[in-house]
C-alpha cells in the first residue's frame, strides 16, 4: 500500500479541539487538537506514557476529557480496542450478529454478511472465535467496529500482537477501508508502520501534540538525513527534550 | 439486554463442563440429602457378652421375680448385637473393627441386683479409632443403660411402696416358702388404743402403752408420706416442653431448606460472578458500555441470568427432594417466591464479587471463600458461642443473603408461624445494596 503525502484535510470526518485530561496532578493530555479527513489514515505515535491510549479513549467516548470537545460525538465513531473484544465461545458470525443487534443496525443479517465478505472471513463464519489465529481475530475485532458503518474508525495498537504476515494482511484490510472513504485513526508504537501506511502522523509526548504532518515532513523536521524513519523520530523527540 | 442474555445462554450451552457441574452438583446434593433423610442411620454393631448362666437371668426382690434380660433387650433397640461368648472375643471384634464397641454383662449381675443393696456393674469397651463413631456408640450405650437403670429403679420403687403399704396396713407375706400374716401399724395402733381404753386411769402399764401407741401413730403418719416420696424419687425431674417462637419446623424440612439454599447460593454466586468477570476477560466490557448497554443494565442482565438458571435448578432440586421427604406441596407457590428473591440477592452478591475480583478464576475462588463461611455463620445456633460473639455473628449473617434466604425458604417450606415478608424485604434490601457495590466496582473494571 502506498502512502501518498497529504496535509490537513479540507473536509473533516473528525475534529478534536483543546482536549485536556488530568489524572490527579498528572496531565495526561494537554490542549490537543487536530482534524481528520474522510478516507484519511492517521497514525498517533509517541513514547510510552505519551497519552496515545488516553487520546483514543476520549475520541471513542470511553473517557471524558476535563476540557475540550470531539466532533462527531462518540456514537458516530467506530472503536476497535487493542485486545480483540470478542466472545471466544461464539462463532465469527454470532459475534458479528450480537454486536450488530446491540448497535441497533437496521438489518443485522445483511450487516453480518457484508462484514464477513469485507473481512474475507466468509469461510470461517461458523468457526468459534477461540479457534481463530490472532490475525483473523483482529479482523473480526475490526469488523465489529465497522458494523454501524461509522465515518471514523479508531484502532488502538491494532497490530501489536500480530506476526509480520498477519500485519501485512491487516494493513491490506485497513487500506480497503480508507479506499471506501472511512477515516482511520490508529495508535501504534511500531513507527515503521506509521511511516509505511499513514497519510499523516500525530506525535504525542508527555500529553502534548508536538507534531502533525506526513512521515516525510517529520523526517525533514528532525533534520536527520541518511537514517531510517525510526532514527529520525527518536532524534526528533530527543531534540525536543523527550 | 435480551441479546446479551441470549449470548450468555449460548456461551453456557457451549461450556458443557461448567453447566454439567452446575446441574449435577445440586442434584447430587438433593439425592444425598433425600436418601439420608429417608433412611434412618444404621444401627452400630456392638459385641455382646452375656456371662450370666442360662436360666439365671431372673432374681427375686421383695418377694417379686424380676427378669433382667427384659431390660437388656432395650439396649438392642438401638444397636445390632454381635453375640460372643467371652470378653476376649468381644475385644477382638472391637479391635478388628467388626464392632464399634462391646458390652460385657458379668455373671454375678443378677445376684447383686437381687440383694437390693449392691450396685451391679457392666463393662463397656469402645473403639475410638473413629472418634465420631466411638462417641456415637458411647452415647447410645449410655443412653440405653440409663433407660434400663430407670426401668429397674421403677420396679424397685414399686416393690418398696408395696412393702411400706404392707407395713402400714398389714397383710400376707411369703417368706422362705411360708406365708406370714403381718399385723400392720394401723391395726397395731387400734389394738393399743382399745387396750388403753380398757385400763383403769391409774394403771401403771398405761404410761408405757401410751408411748408405744404414740410411736405407732407417728410411724403411720410418716410412712404415709414415704410412699409419695419414693414415688417422686423414681422420676425426680419431669420435662414440660414449651416452644418459644411459632410452630416447630421438622428437622427433615429444615435440612431441605438448608440444602436448597446452599445450592441456590453456590449456583447463583458462581454464575453471576463468573459471567461478569468473563466480560472483562474477553475484553468486551469496554466495547459494551461504550453506548451499547449501560453498566446498570449489564449488572441487571448478569443477575437475571444467574438468578434464572439457579432458580430453575433449585426448584427442580426441591421437587427432587420432595420425592424422598414429605413436603407440603400446597405451599409450592411460596417456594417459587422465596427461591426467586433468594436467587436475586445471591446474584447481586455474585456481581459484586465479580466486579471486585475482575477475573473469572479470582471471582470463583472469592465466591467459594466467601460463601462457605457465610453459610456456616448463619447456622451457628444461639448458645453455641458467647452472647457477644453471637451478636456479631447475627450482624454479619444479616449483611449477606444466606440467612434471610434460609429463613425465607424455611417459611415457604414449613408452616413456621413466621411471616415470609420479613425475609423477602431483607433480601430485597441486600439485592439493592450489593448491586450498588457492584456498580461502584465497575468504575475500575475496564
Amino acid at each position: 500500500m502506498s502512502a501518498p503525502a497529504r496535509t490537513a484535510p479540507t473536509a473533516t470526518a473528525l475534529v478534536a479541539r483543546g482536549l485536556t485530561r488530568r489524572f490527579g496532578e498528572r496531565v495526561a493530555l494537554r490542549d490537543v487538537g487536530f482534524a481528520v479527513g474522510p478516507g484519511e489514515l492517521v497514525a498517533v505515535i509517541g513514547p510510552n506514557g505519551a497519552g496515545k491510549t488516553t487520546l483514543l479513549s476520549i475520541l471513542a467516548g470511553i473517557q471524558r476529557p476535563d476540557s475540550g470537545e470531539v466532533t462527531p460525538p462518540a456514537g458516530g465513531v467506530g472503536w476497535v480496542p487493542q485486545a480483540p473484544a470478542l466472545y471466544s465461545k461464539l462463532s465469527v458470525a454470532e459475534n458479528l450478529r450480537l454486536f450488530a443487534r446491540l448497535e441497533g443496525v437496521a438489518d443485522p443479517e445483511a450487516a453480518v454478511q457484508g462484514m464477513l465478505e469485507q473481512a474475507a472471513l466468509g469461510d470461517r463464519a461458523g468457526d468459534e472465535v477461540g479457534t481463530l489465529s490472532g490475525g483473523n481475530r483482529q479482523r473480526v475485532n475490526i469488523a465489529i467496529g465497522l458494523l454501524a458503518d461509522p465515518a471514523v474508525l479508531l484502532l488502538d495498537e491494532p497490530s501489536s500482537a500480530l506476526d509480520p504476515r498477519q500485519r501485512e494482511r491487516l494493513w491490506e484490510f485497513v487500506g480497503g477501508l480508507t479506499a471506501r472513504g472511512t477515516a482511520i485513526v490508529y495508535s501504534t508504537h511500531i513507527v515503521q508502520e506509521a511511516e509505511r501506511y499513514a497519510d499523516r502522523v500525530l506525535v504525542l509526548a508527555d500529553g502534548e501534540l508536538i507534531f502533525t504532518g506526513t512521515p516525510r515532513e517529520l523526517e525533514a523536521e528532525s533534520g536527520a538525513s541518511g537514517v531510517d524513519f525510526e532514527a529520525a523520530f527518536v532524534r526528533f523527540l530527543h531534540d525536543r527534550g523527550h | 439486554m435480551r441479546w446479551l442474555l441470549l449470548k450468555d445462554l449460548q456461551i453456557l450451552r457451549r461450556s458443557p463442563l461448567l453447566v454439567g457441574l452446575l446441574v449435577v452438583y445440586p442434584i447430587a446434593i438433593a439425592l444425598l440429602i433425600g436418601l439420608a433423610l429417608s433412611r434412618g442411620p444404621d444401627k452400630p454393631k456392638v459385641a455382646f457378652v452375656n456371662q450370666v448362666p442360662p436360666g439365671a437371668s431372673t432374681f427375686k426382690l421383695g418377694g417379686q421375680e424380676i427378669d433382667a434380660s427384659k431390660y437388656a433387650e432395650r439396649l438392642f433397640e438401638s444397636v445390632e448385637p454381635i453375640r460372643v461368648r467371652t470378653r476376649a472375643e468381644a475385644v477382638e471384634k472391637v479391635r478388628d473393627g467388626e464392632a464399634l464397641g462391646a458390652l460385657i454383662v458379668p455373671p454375678d449381675i443378677t445376684e447383686k441386683l437381687g440383694t437390693g443393696l449392691q450396685s451391679a456393674e457392666v463393662e463397656v469397651i469402645y473403639n475410638n479409632e473413629d472418634p465420631v463413631k466411638g462417641r456415637y456408640v458411647e452415647q447410645i450405650i449410655n443412653s440405653r443403660l440409663a433407660d434400663a437403670n430407670a426401668a429397674l429403679a421403677d420396679k424397685l420403687r414399686e416393690i418398696a411402696v408395696q412393702d411400706i403399704k404392707l407395713l402400714l396396713d398389714g397383710g400376707e407375706l411369703s417368706l422362705f416358702g411360708r406365708t406370714l400374716d403381718i399385723l400392720g401399724l394401723r391395726r397395731t395402733q387400734e389394738i393399743l388404743e382399745d387396750a388403753l381404753r380398757s385400763l383403769p386411769p391409774d394403771a401403771p402399764e398405761r404410761r408405757r402403752l401410751r408411748e408405744v401407741e404414740e410411736f405407732a401413730s407417728l410411724a403411720v403418719a410418716n410412712l404415709n408420706l414415704a410412699t409419695d416420696v419414693v414415688g417422686t424419687v423414681s422420676q425426680p425431674v419431669r420435662v414440660k416442653r414449651t416452644p418459644l417462637q411459632g410452630k416447630r419446623t421438622p428437622l427433615d424440612s429444615f435440612a431441605v431448606a438448608i440444602a436448597v439454599t446452599v445450592s441456590l447460593m453456590f449456583v447463583t454466586v458462581l454464575l453471576a460472578s463468573g459471567m461478569l468477570a468473563l466480560e472483562r476477560e474477553e475484553h468486551a466490557f469496554t466495547r459494551l458500555v461504550r453506548g451499547l448497554v449501560s453498566r446498570v443494565g449489564l449488572l441487571a442482565e448478569k443477575v437475571g441470568l444467574a438468578a434464572l438458571c439457579a432458580w430453575v435448578v433449585a426448584v427442580a432440586m426441591t421437587c427432587g427432594i420432595g420425592l424422598f421427604v414429605s413436603l407440603d406441596w400446597g405451599r409450592f407457590p411460596l417456594w417459587l417466591v422465596a427461591l426467586a428473591f433468594g436467587a436475586a440477592a445471591f446474584g447481586a452478591l455474585g456481581v459484586a464479587i465479580g466486579g471486585l475480583a475482575r477475573e473469572v478464576r479470582a471471582a470463583s475462588l472469592l465466591a467459594f471463600l466467601l460463601s462457605l463461611p457465610i453459610a456456616f455463620l448463619a447456622l451457628v445456633p444461639s448458645g453455641a458461642v458467647s452472647s457477644g460473639v453471637y451478636d456479631v455473628v447475627r450482624v454479619v449473617s444479616a449483611l449477606f443473603p444466606f440467612k434471610p434466604a434460609l429463613d425465607a425458604m424455611d417459611s415457604a417450606l414449613n408452616d413456621t408461624g413466621q411471616s415470609l415478608l420479613g425475609p423477602l424485604a431483607h433480601l430485597t434490601a441486600l439485592t439493592v445494596a450489593f448491586l450498588a457495590v457492584a456498580r461502584l466496582a465497575l468504575r475500575r473494571f475496564a
